[in-house]
């Protein structure tokens, strides 16, 4: 059967069906000087694919910040890496699984934190966190609950078993996404300086080898492998879909900690996409080696596997490391102590090349660094009409409803807005015992044992602000997970993007990522937020069209001392509530205008950077001091929204609810100002008696700011605008998701 | 006094448990191993939550034929002091040194959130510095923590008073709201007739400290000091 598969003839369709464009393959003929047998087309078609090779998004992505003071590691390894003193670093990423959740949501969901927890560790990082952000169609539609279940159940058991707590995230439902669900999932991993290690072959002569699961034919690439599975009566087995084992990779990942704090390896580095190939081809070339395997030597899970099956694999749970040179013996004994598969598999050589064999004859032979370097496209883009109709969208045409309370309720109720406690009651989010700010705040908080230091953590993403403006719509989403962190006293120190668009092949939807690049670009500039590393999703498209260009950003945050974060929710009667921050009265872009108005238009609001860094800088400054109780962003569902979350989110960590007692500020119409969207906004609460203080230093910030009221009492009022009970807005917060999904 | 922990490769809460007895207590505390039957000459034995090996199969399900286990039976029946928390709690029924099952929650869904659980009994070396009736804010976070045992095995409990901890409204009420998992009765952990084995789903190991929103675990862990002061 071997010998089946290599006499593949390369024709035009074999070659069209890989993925690669004629002019693709004539390039690859030149680089070997000859035709590439099928196994070494396969090698080009992964290693080249967008997944890979980030051929069209590569020269805009060039164009973002990277460096930092505090960067050890940017862009190009496994994950970034941050510095955060007292010898500690944190390495974190996030990454898409996307179409292997729309195929098969538990088992695609799973498998993608599996994933990320591997890139992590891979650094020689303990992972501390996950956090990850989901978007489905609307949760009306069955066909969504369904996703939305199998995914989150996915996402649960894989972090529940492996024990590292799901602290954060975020779900939007949207018809954007009926029939492209998004799921990114973001890792967060602490590491020692000195026990940094990287993804390169090293050292003439020095073993690979094979460790985790066995390699089996899941999650072979459909599309590259369309031409061979006629020949092939065996491939009819293989899964599409990669199968999740979080026990092995939990053991994967303390016998990998536990050889790398042992010193014993040169280089490390997982097999996700692409497998086998990617895995060795990259260290090959990050160590400017060569290196050469034979597949005869890998654990396989079935028989009559080819080399090319063997390569292509992504059979999940796998790793593929260097040994430093008479290290092997203790490799293999932590490995045995974890009850783990090992396998020597090859050597690395100076040969620059990436020599497969199967039993010793070979099959492939390709310059390592050819496989790296993808071809670089520049496409097409053209601005889509639709935009200028966002732009030029009359609000005056829009009512002003007689009656905001029930629109209040309604808001609440959305699920986009309302509490994702459903969620993340199924995430063990308190494992490791580090847990300071649970799920259900602006960010997360986490302490770093030993120190007084701890992390914040966010992720944000806000694909229908940048459906009506990328660029601006980009700038908002780092802004505003800028300002999750801030809300709770943290500084970001590092920013992770996984960049979800459709077809770069389109005009329009390359003009949007190229000005959703620009928009994060600036934006992280303005905040001097370096951008370490991150995953693009392109494709992400059906028949009826391309998702709402979707970057999902994952911000890091430090605190230098954890005990002083702030979280969102009201703390004590009597306390002064502030706001921070202009009010508004336009309603373009906003989730009110979409969910009581039925229009997903208008214009996106605007963004004035220097002033969203002032207002991190005095939320930085007050909690600092002391001076507040509360923190809370003014985003989705606009002031009133944000209100209300103050007073009833506290139930998060079992406080009650607290009512208040507020003017509503500005002048305007009044739905804007209640629900509109203008960013750069906070709500606080504090002390009466620091209150003088913190006027004092707002007044300082160039902050605009105004005293809206007081905590108190077991309704919302805001006065001459609407009343809530706490009760009602609770049930409706809290009981919105439940329902549809408990029913 | 001294503490083991005892590890398996799906362990995931050893360091939890590690962290609250030496930083929060002040205690010597061993990691011992799945492998290994030396527990090092523990106290007490912490045998902690997470997926022992994988727990594919019924949690706790293989864990009991490890060698450690065999030890902790043999500690357990010389009098001393075991603590199984959640993934412990399952492996100690399986195991046959505390009675009953746990099943899956009947919500069939993984939950984590802070609940708490009444003391029903104080004379035992787990609870005794806590007062009869006193809710401890302790949370949980487990798919299969629905107590479980045959109506001759629960009057058994009762009779010998065994029932040592129930779910409850942070009053101390027993509610049907209050049962996050659906467990008999209410039941959130029990112990062995002789008092030394004690297993409750809820982590004490996740509350010893007001930073992670309850310190009321450190009534459990107090209680195994003083009753190792009177003693082995």
């Amino acid at each position: 059967m071997t010998s089946g598969i290599m006499d593949v003839e390369i024709t035009e369709k074999v070659i069209r069906e890989h993925g690669l464009k004629p002019d693709e393959y004539d390039r690859i003929v030149k680089i070997l000087g000859r035709k590439p047998n099928i196994t070494e087309l396969g090698l080009y078609s992964v290693m080249w694919s967008e997944h890979c090779g980030y051929k069209h998004s590569r020269a805009l992505l060039k164009t973002l910040p990277t460096k930092g003071p505090r960067v050890l590691q940017g862009p190009g390894e496994n994950a970034g890496i941050v510095d955060i003193g007292e010898g500690w670093a944190v390495a974190f990423k996030v990454e898409s699984h996307n179409h292997p959740s729309a195929i098969e949501p538990y088992q695609g969901a799973a498998t993608g934190v599996g994933g990320i927890l591997r890139d992590i560790f891979t650094m020689g990082a303990r992972p501390v966190a996950n956090l990850n952000s989901l978007r489905f169609g609307p949760l009306t539609d069955p066909k969504v609950k369904r996703l939305f279940s199998g995914v989150v159940h996915g996402i649960a058991d894989y972090g529940n078993c492996m024990g590292i707590p799901t602290v954060a995230g975020e779900v939007v439902f949207d018809p954007s996404y009926s029939e492209n669900c998004l799921v990114n999932a973001m890792s967060v991993g602490l590491v020692r300086h000195d026990q940094i290690i990287r993804g390169k072959a090293t050292g003439v002569g020095n073993a690979v080898i094979y460790i985790g699961a066995t390699t089996g034919r899941d999650g072979i690439h459909g599309a590259t492998f369309a031409s061979i599975e006629l020949t092939d009566e065996s491939t009819e087995k293989r899964s599409a879909v990669q199968v999740a084992d979080p026990f092995m990779e939990k053991l994967l990942m303390e016998a990998t900690l536990e050889l790398i704090h042992g010193d014993l390896l040169v280089g490390i580095q997982d097999m996700g996409a692409a497998g086998l190939t990617c895995s060795t081809s990259e260290m090959a070339y990050r160590g400017g080696a060569g290196i050469e395997i034979d597949v005869a030597l890998v654990p396989q899970r079935e028989k009559g596997m080819t080399p090319y099956e063997i390569l292509l694999s992504e059979s999940q749970e796998r790793m593929l490391l260097v040994a430093k040179p008479g290290c092997e013996t203790k490799v293999h004994d932590i490995l045995a102590k974890w009850d783990l598969h090992a396998a020597t598999i090859g050597k690395v050589t100076d040969t620059g090349r990436m020599v497969v064999k199967e039993k010793g004859k070979v099959v492939a032979d390709v310059p390592a660094d050819s496989l790296a370097d993808a071809p670089i496209y520049h496409p097409a883009k053209s601005e889509p009409a639709i935009l200028k109709k966002h732009r030029e969208f009359d609000e005056a045409s829009v009512p002003v409803p007689a009656q905001m309370g029930p629109i209040l309720e309604k808001l609440l109720a959305d699920p986009s807005i309302a509490s994702k406690r459903w969620v993340y009651r199924q995430y063990d989010h308190m494992v490791r015992s580090n847990t300071l700010v649970r799920p259900g705040s602006d960010a997360a908080v986490i302490r770093v044992k030993g120190t007084t230091m701890g992390l914040a953590m966010a992720i944000d993403g806000l694909g229908s602000y940048c459906a009506l403006d990328p660029y601006e719509g980009a700038k908002i989403v780092v802004a505003e997970s800028a300002r999750n962190i801030a809300c709770t006293g943290a500084e970001p120190i590092g920013m992770t993007d996984c960049l979800n668009f459709g077809s770069p092949e389109k005009p329009e939807v390359f003009h949007y990522f190229d000005r959703v690049i620009a928009g994060l670009g600036d934006a992280c500039r303005a905040f001097n937020i370096p951008i370490t590393g991150g995953n693009v999703s392109l494709y992400n498209e059906n028949p009826t069209g391309a998702i709402d260009p979707t970057p999902i950003v994952g911000m890091m945050g430090l605190l230098a001392d954890a005990g002083k974060s702030v979280t969102q929710w009201f703390k004590k009667e009597g306390d002064a509530v502030y706001l921070l921050g202009e009010i508004g009265d336009s309603i373009g872009g906003s989730r009110y205008l979409q969910v009581v108005h039925g229009k997903k238009t208008g214009k996106c609001p605007s963004l004035d950077l220097d002033k969203e860094a002032k207002l991190h800088q005095a939320l930085r400054a007050a909690i600092g001091k002391g001076l507040l109780q509360s923190a809370h962003d003014c985003s989705d569902g606009g002031f009133a929204v944000a209100l209300a979350e103050c007073c009833i989110t506290g139930a998060t960590h079992e406080r009650e609810a607290l009512g208040v007692k507020a003017t509503l500020p500005g002048a305007g119409r009044m739905d804007g100002r209640l629900f509109g969207e203008a960013q750069s906004r906070a709500l606080v609460s504090c002390e009466p008696s620091k209150s003088g203080e913190l006027e004092g230093l707002l007044k300082a910030s160039g902050v605009p700011w105004a005293k809206v009221g007081s905590v108190g009492g077991k309704a919302l009022v805001l006065e001459g605008a609407l009343e809530l009970p706490l009760g009602t807005a609770s049930e409706l917060f809290f009981g919105a998701i439940e329902k549809v999904m408990e029913s | 006094m001294r503490f083991s922990v005892t590890v398996f490769p799906g362990s995931n809460c050893d360091h939890d448990c590690e962290y609250v007895v030496r930083n929060v207590m002040g205690q010597p505390v061993e990691m011992v191993w799945h492998k290994e039957t030396d527990l090092k000459d523990p106290d007490c034995v912490v045998v902690p939550g997470g997926f022992s090996y994988g727990d594919y199969l019924r949690t706790g399900a293989i864990a009991r034929f490890s060698p450690v286990m065999r030890s902790v039976a043999d500690f357990a029946a010389k009098g001393g002091l075991v603590i199984g928390i959640c993934n412990g709690f399952q492996i100690l029924c399986e195991a046959g040194l505390l009675p009953g099952a746990l099943l899956r929650n009947k919500t069939l869904k993984f939950i984590c959130q802070s609940v708490h659980v009444r003391v029903e009994e104080t004379d035992t070396p787990f609870t005794n510095a806590c007062s009869k009736g006193q809710a401890l804010k302790i949370p949980i976070a487990h798919g299969e923590g629905n107590y479980f045992i045959d109506p001759e095995g629960l009057k058994k409990l009762k009779d010998n008073r065994q029932v040592v901890v129930r779910y409850c409204d942070p009053k101390g009420a027993l509610t049907q709201e209050a049962n996050p998992n659906g467990s008999l009765d209410s039941i959130a952990g029990i112990c062995n007739l002789k008092r030394n084995v004690f297993g409750l789903m809820p982590h004490p190991d996740r509350s010893g400290e007001d930073v992670l929103g309850s310190s009321d675990g450190k009534f459990l862990w107090n209680s195994i000091l003083s009753a190792t002061a009177v003693g082995r």
